[in-house]
């Protein structure tokens, strides 16, 4: 269990100021520029060794990511950090909190990757429903311009620094890191094409790293606490502590930081009061946000809350938004709810999510009822295969990955919904 | 250069191609829809996934993935085949099929592509999606429920035609192609996206329910409409042509058409002369052709050579000319000339009136100064190609009336007088960058003295000097020599001495100073050249002849015979050749071959097909005179320029609604 001194976000639940002088005293811009003075190139090793897989989803080591931007920019092709804010995943909201009740832990990490990236500015760009959010995100921004934080010699570092806040419009899929590009760039949000990847042209064709904003602020407390601390959590390959939002059919449902790895049980018990109605009233659990397949009771209670663990169950860690379903749950009607958010987030720029988006959560509809064929459910999970990996962006993997999840494990419910119905219109048609 | 496998074959690929154009190098077919070659790639269909070793495992766009040295290229694997399969069923799934009753169908990319790669039935149980119909104009018609979303239609409008004004809107399945406003597309270019689009949302509102491609004859053709010289294919029925489609030819058109050529078609069956008529008591008369030819005897009779003269005017192809001028030339008289629109240049050598950049070459033009030249209206082919050098970093002056060109220009002014005294700021973009190019357009070269400061400046400059012609007969007319010294202007100047005045298809320019001269029409159209006619005879249109025409960049392309002309008309050489007979002085030649062999003997390089070099433009001397004035473009409506294009109901209305901004009320369907 992750104790108190370890935890990276101690302003979470917003009990303390969130503003500079508050941030200040819980060790936030405690000499910058010293862990700036480690060097770009230091810094980058010290991210890479900690273990710090990006907190957006996929992943991916922050550290190595970092190590693809050009160590010499061209003139006229600066790199750019953008921080992706844009926290719209059903279930997620992490970044909310740290946005409205740590700000400062996030443009100091700001600063910190952006010199270690060698980029001359950063953009967070966020969600556009993120009013409130958003105004205290520029306000803390605007504190640190005027402390001399941000900007010329940012942080008495030597390091010409800029930080702007853009919001988006509220559209799902401008989370997709290209997506972002496109958006800011003042262009609608479609997903680009990969090659070139943001890194060898990204906004405005300059190299760029996006990064979520858990993995920016995370930034500072490892640097100053050491790559070693970070990485005596959770196991190996799947280190560091983690944000998890857990929602739904708990009796206290919370954003709480732990230790990687915990193990479900422990989580759900110490943090979230346990699963209402107990845990043999636990149907099934969605681990990482809706875009990833649902996971059942048996299967999920013991299992480590990590990228590995979850994978190895045919799910995945995701942005760690645990959503708990009791046995009072229509499973059939939720998964077909998630159907429709992609239905209606696909950008509709490539065909099989434009197309398949639709079509896939027509038939949920029809499966909530049991107003279909038990083959539609095989041809469901065709349709599901060819979405999945045909698409330029990951939103066809995640329109189709919890329908696949559902008729992995809830299939005998599928049928019984047909069967009934069936038997509902025989005895209706005599 | 990356060498690649494709199924087995170890091939080798240039440097930057894609792993499609690998796969095509190979022979295989990679089917897609999105992609084009003369646009971006969006890679947005998903219809050309094939598997790649190294990589991911999963299938990938081979449009947008680079081909790399040691690639494994699988087209045919059941990973592939199966994508295809999936994405062609979501390509059907919302698509209409209603292909029995669309335009395109028979040509149809979705339709081949469904019978090759699709399965044989469907699966989609749900309601069908329906979108409503879009205006985009008076060429494209609309019926978006077809769309697939390919995109192809609003990438050419930004990035070829420059205009944005086609994108999409919504998202999802709710995504839509429209023109934002539903205004008219207001693109001399929209046409095109007709051909782009590879369903049937975007057809040919003009040609809606005509006709069936494979009812049609198609025959290779050369377009008239500009000084381009377009390779289109002329599709007919029976007697008429439906439709004109661009052919490619990269070095001149690239595989576009301006709508102007695509849509005056249907003026040539519209106003047409269909036989001879004579004057008789100040009033016209139908006639024989014996009719028409005596009283053209009668007229001449008696006649120098000096009393008679000819004009040939902008649509009329090698032959006609060159069987005109013969009969001029026989009957004493050399007072023929082709720039009836009172354009003054030197003719004594090629290159003095030749686009010399070429076509093509503009492209690569670092800078360019436009001299009276509007060439979005007068050759908007290649004031694409201007506009691609334009996206390449060019700079280009202007001077004369500012209009929109679709790329940024640098006005100076619209006084000829700046010619003379260019700002530093052009001559210092000049200096020493190499295929620099000056063009000058027809509405300055009608300036007297302008054609000679314009070369001033181009030596100056160190740019290469370019005409831009407008008419489709001028350079053929202007390499046979169909000119005379002082122009038309010393044509009209004798009006009172002439006894007879042979207007071969003379419709721009003021005839009245001719009142009193018998004047002879030979033309295709009852339209401003027959006003003041003693004897209208017949002619054919480009389409219906068989004809040689010289572009702007002195490239020979040859015509082919589409549809016989209407009733009595006749191909215009023949009736010179006629006349001839009744005239006594028969022409040499009595067919085709041995007309073309007299011009190839004349002047041989108008028998080779293509551009045959020239001598280069003698190094500039003389003092260049001050022209003065302001410019005045030549085409005052880029619809109705010539007599096909105003007999066209089509460009009549696409003059009416995109140029003058009249709204037409639908018809409720």
């Amino acid at each position: 269990m992750l104790e108190d001194k370890d935890r990276i976000f101690t302003n979470l639940y917003g009990f303390q100021d969130w503003g500079l002088k508050g941030a200040m005293g819980r060790g936030d811009w405690d000499d910058t520029a010293a862990l700036m003075a480690r060097g770009q190139d230091s810094i980058i090793e010290e991210i890479k060794s900690s273990g710090l897989r990006g907190r957006g989803g996929a992943g991916f080591p922050t550290g190595m990511k970092w190590s693809f931007m050009p160590k010499e920019p061209k003139p006229g092709k600066p790199n750019f950090l953008v921080i992706n804010a844009d926290e719209s995943e059903p279930g997620s909201c992490k970044d909310r909190e740290i946005i409205r009740h740590d700000p400062h832990k996030l443009i100091e990490g700001a600063l910190i990757a952006g010199f270690a990236m060698r980029a001359r500015a950063a953009y967070i760009y966020i969600r556009g429903e993120f009013i409130r959010e958003a105004e205290t995100l520029a306000a803390a921004v605007q504190q640190a311009y005027d402390a001399g934080l941000l900007g010329k010699n940012a942080a008495r570092s030597g390091y010409d620094f800029d930080l702007f806040v853009h919001r988006g419009a509220g559209a799902y899929i401008c989370g997709e890191e290209t997506a972002m590009l496109e958006s800011l760039e003042g262009k609608k949000g479609m997903p680009r094409l990969k090659p070139p990847f943001p890194a060898g042209a990204g906004l405005y064709g300059c190299p760029t790293t996006v990064n979520n904003v858990e993995s920016i602020a995370v930034v500072p407390t490892i640097l100053r606490r050491g790559a070693a601390w970070f990485r005596g959590f959770g196991r190996e390959k799947n280190e560091g502590t983690k944000l998890f939002q857990i929602s739904g059919h708990v009796n206290k449902p919370c954003v709480v930081e732990d230790a990687m790895s915990v193990p479900f049980r422990e989580l759900i018990e110490r943090h979230a009061g346990g699963v209402r109605g107990g845990w043999d009233n636990l149907l099934a659990v969605i681990p990482g946000g809706s875009s990833v397949p649902l996971v059942p009771a048996h299967e999920i209670i013991d299992a480590p809350m990590d990228f590995d663990g979850l994978r190895d169950l045919k799910s995945g860690l995701g942005t760690a938004a645990v959503i708990v379903m009791d046995k009072t749950t229509d499973v059939v009607k939720a998964i077909a709810r998630i159907s429709y958010f992609y239905k209606h987030e696909s950008c509709g720029q490539c065909t099989p999510c434009r197309e398949g988006t639709g079509w896939m959560w027509r038939v949920m509809e029809r499966l909530v009822e049991g107003n279909a064929e038990i083959g539609e459910i095989d041809m469901l999970w065709d349709v599901t295969k060819q979405v999945e990996g045909h698409t330029i962006c990951a939103l066809g993997d995640a329109a189709a990955w919890p329908i696949q999840g559902l008729i992995r494990h809830f299939r005998p419910e599928l049928e019984r919904r047909i069967e009934e119905r069936r038997g509902r219109t025989l005895e209706a048609a005599e | 250069m990356p060498k690649v496998k494709v199924d087995g074959v170890e091939i080798e690929v240039p440097q930057g191609a894609t792993v499609l154009q690998a796969c095509e190098a190979a022979g295989k077919e990679i089917p897609r829809f999105c992609y084009h070659e003369r646009l971006t790639i969006a890679g947005n269909c998903r219809m050309c996934l094939v598997e790649v070793k190294p990589g991911p495992p999963k299938p990938q766009a081979s449009c947008a993935l680079p081909a790399a040295d040691n690639q494994e290229i699988f087209t045919q694997t059941p990973m592939v085949k199966k994508a295809r399969e999936g994405v062609m069923e979501f390509l059907l799934i919302n698509h209409p099929l209603d292909c029995p009753i669309c335009d395109q169908g028979g040509e149809c990319d979705l339709q081949d592509q469904a019978i090759a790669y699709g399965r044989g039935h469907s699966r989609f149980e749900e309601n069908k999606r329906a979108v409503t119909e879009k205006y985009m104009g008076p060429v494209v018609k609309t019926i978006m429920t077809r769309c697939i979303q390919c995109t192809r239609c609003v990438r050419f409008a930004e990035e070829v035609a420059g205009v944005e004004e086609i994108g999409a809107i919504g998202r999802g399945e709710n995504m839509q192609i429209t023109s934002y406003l539903e205004g008219a597309v207001t693109s001399e270019l929209s046409g095109n996206v007709v051909d782009l689009c590879p369903v049937g949302a975007l057809v040919s509102k003009p040609y809606s329910f005509e006709a069936r491609p494979w009812e049609l004859r198609k025959v290779p053709a050369i377009d008239v409409m500009d000084a381009v010289g377009t390779n289109i294919r002329l599709d007919h029925r029976f007697r008429e042509v439906m439709r004109a489609l661009p052919r490619i030819n990269e070095d001149v058109n690239e595989e576009w058409a301006h709508d102007k050529t695509r849509h005056c078609v249907d003026g040539l069956v519209r106003n047409r002369l269909d036989r001879p008529w004579v004057r008789k008591g100040g009033k016209l008369l139908p006639a024989s052709w014996d009719e028409a030819f005596a009283a053209i005897a009668k007229a001449l009779k008696g006649a120098s050579g000096e009393q008679i003269a000819g004009l040939a005017g902008d649509l009329q192809d090698l032959e006609s000319v060159f069987a005109l001028k013969t009969l001029l030339n026989g009957l004493g008289s050399t007072l023929h000339e082709c720039r009836v629109d009172g354009a003054r240049f030197d003719v004594t050598t090629p290159a003095a009136y030749r686009f010399n950049s070429t076509i093509a070459g503009i492209e690569t033009a670092p800078v360019i100064l436009l001299v009276g030249a509007n060439p979005r209206w007068e050759a908007p082919l290649v004031n694409t190609r201007i506009r691609k050098a334009v996206k390449a970093g060019a700079r280009v002056f202007r001077i004369g009336p500012p209009v929109d060109l679709t790329y940024p220009v640098t006005d100076l002014g619209d006084d000829l007088g700046l010619l003379g005294k260019l700002p530093k700021e052009v001559s210092e973009a000049f200096e020493g960058k190499a295929n620099a190019a000056l063009i000058l357009g027809m509405g300055a070269a009608v300036h007297a003295g302008a054609y000679e400061a314009g070369r001033a400046a181009a030596a100056a400059l160190g740019a290469t000097f370019n005409l831009l012609h407008i008419a489709a007969s001028r350079v053929g007319a202007l390499d046979i020599g169909f000119t005379t010294e002082g122009g038309v202007e010393a044509i009209r100047a004798r009006a009172g001495a002439l006894k007879a005045l042979f207007l071969l298809g003379v419709d721009e320019i003021d005839i009245s100073a001719f009142a009193e001269t018998f004047t002879v029409y030979i033309g295709t159209h009852g339209d401003r050249g027959v006003s003041h006619a003693d004897v209208i005879l017949p002619s054919a249109a480009y389409s219906e002849k068989h004809g040689t025409y010289v572009n702007l960049e002195g490239r020979v392309q040859v015509s082919e015979f589409g549809v016989f002309p209407p009733g009595e008309a006749r191909e215009d050489w023949t009736i010179f050749r006629a006349l001839s007979d009744v005239l006594g002085k028969p022409l040499p030649f009595d067919d085709l071959s041995q007309l073309r062999a007299a011009i190839a003997a004349e002047v041989p390089r108008l028998g080779r097909p293509g551009l045959t070099p020239v001598e280069p433009l003698p190094a500039w001397s003389g003092t260049a005179p001050a022209p003065a004035g302001p410019i005045v473009y030549p085409i005052e409506d880029f619809y109705l320029t010539n007599p096909i294009a105003r007999a066209s109901p089509t460009l009549q209305r696409c003059s009416a609604e995109i140029l003058h901004g009249q709204t037409f009320q639908e018809a409720a369907e």
